[in-house]
């Protein structure tokens, strides 16, 4: 059974919404009960995937929901853009691949991060890229 | 003191310490690179030592700003010293496959100020070379 339990979306036009999304997914890692461990990992996959969408994708939008699936509170966040899209979605996750300078570290190292990724795009299609991951230890509350 | 943004820069006579306070914005983390390798030039500072010990998450993006900062700073023959990570996270840094090759690091600021000094007097002779 799942039910969702809060939802929020944050608008991601500027820099400065970089800074929400991550403290969007900092308060539902902390209502999840993530380990520090946990929470900084989410916190900068976060951090890495409203980038993109701001600096690759225009712009776009970050829904954070929890839900609870057979008793584990997991956290479910949606990247979504209306940008350019990305052709070659392998080449874009290997490491070191950038098309701006960047590092090309965030998209492969976001995946690497969260317990589930998953990435819908494509030339001229926009990008939404969805992530969850659960605390290890199930519950602590 | 000096401020960038609102990023306080302390020149401790000859070595520049950086305190990363607050929930940083990426031009505030660019204006920080470009404003200390900037001082670097002007006080001839022997070394930076950058305190991240109350920064919650480093991403790509800072990680980046850092390393090009110790770069910057080492052209100018001056050292970074990147000092109190918290563990959480370094293990995430090295999950999302940023290792910082190259970066000093130092638990705290008393051992960076140590390290500092130990590798400057260390290179001293090849500086002047
Ligand atoms: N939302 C998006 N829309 C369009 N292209 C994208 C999007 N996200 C990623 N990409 C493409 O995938 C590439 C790799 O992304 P990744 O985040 O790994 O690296 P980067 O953003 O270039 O550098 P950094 O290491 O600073 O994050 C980008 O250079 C870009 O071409
Ligand atoms: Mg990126």
């Amino acid at each position: 059974m799942t039910t969702t339990a809060a939802s929020r979306v944050v608008q991601v036009s500027s820099e400065m919404d970089i800074v929400r999304v991550r403290q969007a997914a900092r308060e539902a890692a902390v209502e999840a009960g993530f380990s520090l461990v946990e929470q900084t990992k989410l916190v900068t996959a976060a951090s890495e995937l409203a980038r993109n969408t701001l600096v690759h994708g225009g712009g776009g939008q970050v829904s954070t929901e929890l839900t609870v699936q057979q008793g584990r509170t997991v956290i479910r966040m949606v990247f979504t853009d209306s940008g350019p899209g990305i052709a070659d979605v392998d080449q874009a996750l290997a490491d070191g691949f950038s098309t701006r300078g960047g590092m090309g570290l965030g998209l492969g190292g976001a995946k690497r991060l969260v317990d589930h990724f998953a990435i819908e795009t494509g030339p001229d299609r926009g990008t939404v890229v969805t992530i969850s991951s659960a605390a290890r230890r199930g519950r602590r509350r | 003191m000096h401020q960038v943004g609102e990023v306080p820069v302390l020149d401790l006579g000859g070595v520049l310490l950086v305190s990363i306070q607050v929930e940083l914005l990426d031009d505030t983390v660019l204006a920080l690179q470009q404003d200390l390798t900037e001082r670097v030039a002007e006080t001839g500072a022997r070394g930076v030592i950058i305190d991240i010990s109350s920064v919650d998450i480093v991403d790509s993006f800072l990680a980046r700003a850092l390393r090009d900062i110790a770069a910057a700073t080492e052209v100018l023959a001056a050292r970074t010293v990147l000092v109190g990570m918290r563990p959480a996270v370094a293990i995430t840094l090295v999950e999302l496959g940023l290792t910082l090759p190259g970066m000093t690091t130092a638990l705290s600021v008393e051992r960076g100020l140590e390290l500092l000094d130990t590798r400057l007097d260390e290179n001293y002779p090849t500086r002047q070379g």
